[in-house]
């Protein structure tokens, strides 16, 4: 297959056709009766030729093919062009073939999940036109369509957290999601601005052939250099996009969207931008250091912080999802210790498990019939086998077992860390290690909560016919429809990392295809991919290798502690929780930055505009310069009146002294 | 000494000067208002008949005769007016005229 | 000095003396009278500069016609004398005065800025008609009105017939018995105006 304009905009327009097809023919719009099922399968379809095609491509990128050109410049504004796009190497192949695939299993996991809701027509639409803004995202070839992508799939985001608008949680959600992506936007587009002005395009490879530029100044106030400050802007761009501390409150609360979107948006595809962006614009990080620690302490804060916000959760989606907060923090690590590739290869192998863990949640969710709360499930191994199989492979994913994908990746991302010598890089793998066990810990809660021990289907006080299980009814295994998308994804999960391993860490994969001579970048004092090159050779060998490691001994005290606590001595965690009050209530209440962002973000905002309101707005501009030119009028007119005397003598006075005025000046010119 | 130009034109102001003056001092009289007016208005024709002689050409006296004429017709008419006020307020003193009054 | 300058400063004096006169005397009459020998004086001065037409025009109308008017209506008005009359005047001398002065200082200043050194004189004054062939002031005043002001003097004509018809309609009253009628009021009227049903019995 040859990549070409017309292959590229087929496979980002077929999902867009789709969303347009369903959202005209599916509504109300039109008068036409078409069947939904009809409408969703044709939705499937088209993603499913998208998804082939983005394969076709990435096999073609394999074998040395690439792409990037300009397809239309829709502006030009003085210097720089504004333009469609799109730059296709390994890299973007890459997360096309992730992207479509993981879109691809998520659609046909709606056709069961979403089966009884009225609006699955809409989420079908919107699960679609995100399809097409990721796309756009990852394929484009210049920082203004990315932006466009980001743009987008923030507000499909949006629209899909608050998909069941009449709930008010949801709608709070939806609005904090895309609040909080818009501060990081900002820092984005700020990010945008200074590279492009510095070096006159928005074009990557003008961008990269002029970055000699963005060394040479500084910004004249602060003295601070522009790569530095440019980055670290790009970078916050990407933490509000990939939900790094302090810009992650929105990930757990977009749980409130259906489980389908969780597992597509905000687990393997959306959040994943962020990383995707920073290393697609590795050329510019490594130039600056300090960025590159700013990165990693943010990544390793997240990355630590998260994880013990996960092992006091209740409500299986949110475990998932500080999970995945976590795991993001990862990749941020690896970013910052200048390990581009193996941050990708997380991004992959995390986006499998990830989705498979998220579909396998909602899977449960509906076989104990919409309850999300894990202290009313348990035995559901005997109930729903194979959801119960895929979750097991996922968490086990999860963790870094040895041999399943998430080892390679995690693994990767520890000894990089070992090796980097960058400010913050030991707090940095002190996190990481530590994440380990705490991730262990709380995967497998969750697993043995939910899978094994006693069944408490019916100790839920809240039950009703809508929700949750009542007495008598035991929970069933969900269709096909729902559990293929899960063994489709398991394979992945269990095989990719070892496939990819040696081509992502030998380097060679990112090198070549393009019209810059390296996809990414990495500078010559940035030594962790070179000693990782060094040390891994196979995969057979660093998963043996592995079982003598510190990671493999936390992660195996991990799921002991957790069979501990959660089967074997139910009771430890609630001596423990009583023991430790204080500590309870912060991770509680998530370190307080839900009532900070609250109290001193939205509250202020509504006394600072109530403030401006009685000030300003009533005070100065209606009472003072609106009334007050009314007012001022009526008293310069009582004044004025006064000459009106009616008296006709008066008037010639007047007239008499203004004749006398003019000659006055008149004469002065004689 | 010789008459000149200038002579005639200061008797002109003078006579000018003295009828704004009775504009202003008659409160009391209207019809002395009037008649300042009918002072205002030759002093303009004595300053006209100076200019055309000064001019050598007669542009000036048509000027004076077109003033006459309106002068005349103008007094005609104010003097109506003070008639019909007369049997209004039934007196004729300009401070009692200020129905226009702010 | 020659008889020319003579009659104009006699004259001069007279038309100033007169005019205030004019505005300060208390008796309308005498106010009257002084405005006439005003007007005389400044005849005068019209004659020495060879405008002998309009120095009798001036006789002839002002004084003949607009000034009996001004008589006429001052002894038709019954006017009380004003006896506070002189206690005001004293009190805006000073305002009036200043402003007086300096207005007139201000117009001496530019006259004398525009004529004092100029070379022409108007001593020549038998030379007004020099451009019209030696024809008398009447005869080129005429030559000049008919044909080159034509028009304005058609519009003055105009003036003085609209002054007619002012002066009689403004002043108009009419007699108490007159029996005749207004029409707009006869097309105004309703039937309820003219017919009240009081009472009836017929028929009964």
């Amino acid at each position: 297959m040859i990549i070409n304009a017309q292959n590229l905009l087929i496979i980002a327009l077929l999902p867009l056709l789709g969303a347009f097809g369903a959202g005209v023919f599916g509504s109300k719009f039109t008068n036409l009766k078409i069947n939904s099922k009809l409408i969703h399968i044709g939705v499937i379809f088209l993603v499913a030729v998208s998804c082939i095609l983005s394969c076709l491509v990435f096999r073609a990128t394999l074998n040395g093919q690439s792409f990037n050109n300009t397809i239309y410049t829709w502006m030009q504004i003085g210097a720089y062009k504004l333009e469609i796009g799109f730059l296709i190497d390994r890299l973007t192949a890459l997360m096309m073939c992730v992207v479509t695939f993981v879109s691809l299993m998520v659609h046909i996991y709606t056709l069961g999940y979403m089966a009884d809701d009225e609006g699955n027509t809409r989420f079908f639409a919107y699960i679609s036109l995100f399809t097409f803004a990721m796309l756009m995202l990852v394929m484009s070839n210049n920082l203004l369509q990315l932006f466009f992508g980001w743009e987008a799939v923030g507000v499909v985001s949006y629209l899909l957290i608050g998909f069941w608008f009449k709930k008010d949680t949801a709608i709070a959600a939806n609005l904090k999601a895309f609040l909080v992506n818009r501060v990081g936007d900002l820092g984005f587009i700020i990010g945008i601005a200074l590279v492009a002005n510095f070096t006159g395009s928005f074009n990557y490879s003008e961008i990269f052939a002029n970055k000699a530029n963005l060394l040479a100044h500084t910004i004249t106030t602060f003295e601070w250099s522009v790569i530095t400050v440019s980055c670290i802007c790009l970078f916050i761009g990407a933490m509000g996009k990939s939900a790094q501390f302090p810009l992650h409150v929105w990930l757990p609360d977009s749980m409130e969207g259906p489980t389908p979107i969780s597992a597509l948006i905000h687990a393997a595809t959306m959040v994943t931008a962020g990383i995707f962006m920073v290393s697609r614009m590795s050329p510019l990080f490594e130039l600056s250091e300090t960025a590159l620690s700013y990165i990693l302490i943010t990544g390793s804060i997240t990355a630590l912080f998260m994880g013990f916000l996960g092992i006091i959760q209740t409500d299986i989606k949110r475990v998932i999802a500080y999970s995945t907060l976590s795991q993001l923090g990862y990749m941020t690590i690896a970013l910052g210790v200048s390990a581009y590739p193996i941050a990708i290869f997380h991004l992959v192998t995390h986006a499998f498990f990830k989705a498979l863990l998220f579909l396998g949640a909602g899977s449960v969710i509906m076989g104990c019939h919409h309850n999300q709360d894990m202290r009313y499930m348990g035995n559901l191994k005997k109930y729903m086998p194979i959801t119960w199989l895929t979750s097991l492979i996922g968490s086990l994913a999860l963790i870094g077992t040895p041999f399943l994908s998430g080892f390679y990746s995690k693994d990767s991302i520890i000894e990089a860390v070992y090796y980097s010598n960058l400010f913050g890089a030991k707090f940095a793998y002190f996190c990481v290690v530590a994440g380990v066990f705490i991730t262990a810990f709380y995967s497998f809660r969750m697993y043995f909560l939910v899978f094994h021990g006693k069944e408490r289907y019916y100790d839920d006080q809240h039950a009703d016919s809508h929700h949750g299980l009542t007495k008598g009814h035991k929970p069933h295994e969900s269709p096909l429809v729902v559990t293929l998308p899960l063994i489709l994804l398991a394979i992945p999960s269990i095989i990719i990392g070892a496939v990819l391993l040696k081509p992502i860490i030998s380097g060679d994969f990112f090198s070549h295809g393009t019209a810059f001579e390296k996809i990414i970048f990495i500078a010559e004092n940035h030594k962790s991919m070179e000693i990782l090159k060094e040390e891994i050779h196979d995969w057979l060998s660093m998963a043996l290798h592995a079982l003598t490691t510190l990671p493999f001994i936390l992660t195996i005290l991990g799921i002991f502690f957790s069979w501990l606590f959660y089967i074997k001595i139910p009771h430890i965690p609630q001596k423990i929780a009583g023991n430790f009050k204080l500590i309870n209530k912060i991770l509680d209440n998530k370190y307080y930055l839900d009532t900070i962002n609250q109290t001193i973000f939205a509250q202020g905002s509504i006394r600072l505009g109530k403030f401006l309101w009685t000030c300003f707005d009533m005070a100065i501009i209606d009472k003072f310069m609106v009334n007050g030119i009314a007012k001022l009028n009526n008293s310069l007119g009582k004044i004025i009146r006064l000459a009106q005397s009616g008296y006709i003598y008066h008037y010639a006075i007047v007239m008499v002294l203004g004749i006398f005025a003019m000659l006055s000046y008149l004469i002065t010119k004689i | 000494m010789i008459v000149t130009t200038f002579h005639y034109l200061i008797a002109s102001a003078i006579l000018f000067i003295i009828s704004l003056a009775g504009i202003f001092i008659n409160r009391k009289n209207l019809i002395i208002l009037l008649m300042s007016i009918e002072l205002l208005l030759l002093s303009v024709n004595i300053n006209f008949v100076t200019f055309s002689t000064y001019n050598n050409n007669l542009h000036g006296q048509i000027f004076v005769f077109f003033i006459l004429t309106v002068a005349a017709a103008e007094a005609a008419i104010g003097l109506a007016l003070l008639v019909i006020l007369f049997r209004k307020i039934k007196n004729i003193q300009a401070e009692d005229i200020s129905i226009l009054k702010n | 000095m020659n008889i020319i300058s003579a009659l104009f400063y006699i004259f001069a004096a007279l038309l100033c003396i007169s005019a205030i006169q004019t505005i300060t005397i208390k008796n309308p009459v005498h106010a009257a009278l002084f405005l006439i020998l005003t007007f005389v004086s400044a005849s005068v001065l019209f004659m020495l500069q060879g405008a002998e037409f309009l120095a009798l025009t001036l006789i002839l109308v002002y004084v003949g016609a607009v000034m009996v008017l001004f008589l006429f209506v001052v002894m038709m008005l019954d006017v009380k004398l004003l006896e506070n009359m002189r206690a005001n005047f004293l009190t805006y001398i000073p305002t009036i005065a200043l402003v007086s002065i300096l207005f007139l200082g201000q117009i001496f200043y530019i006259i004398y800025k525009s004529i004092f050194s100029s070379d022409k004189n108007v001593n020549n004054i038998n030379n007004l008609s020099v451009d019209l062939g030696n024809l008398s002031n009447t005869k080129a005043l005429g030559k000049l009105l008919f044909t080159q002001y034509l028009p304005a003097f058609e519009i003055v004509g105009c003036i003085l017939l609209v002054a007619i018809i002012v002066a009689v309609v403004l002043t108009l009253r009419s007699r108490k018995d007159s029996k005749s009628l207004d029409v707009t009021e006869q097309v105004k009227v309703k039937p309820e105006d003219r017919l009240t049903f009081v009472s009836s019995k017929i028929n009964k």
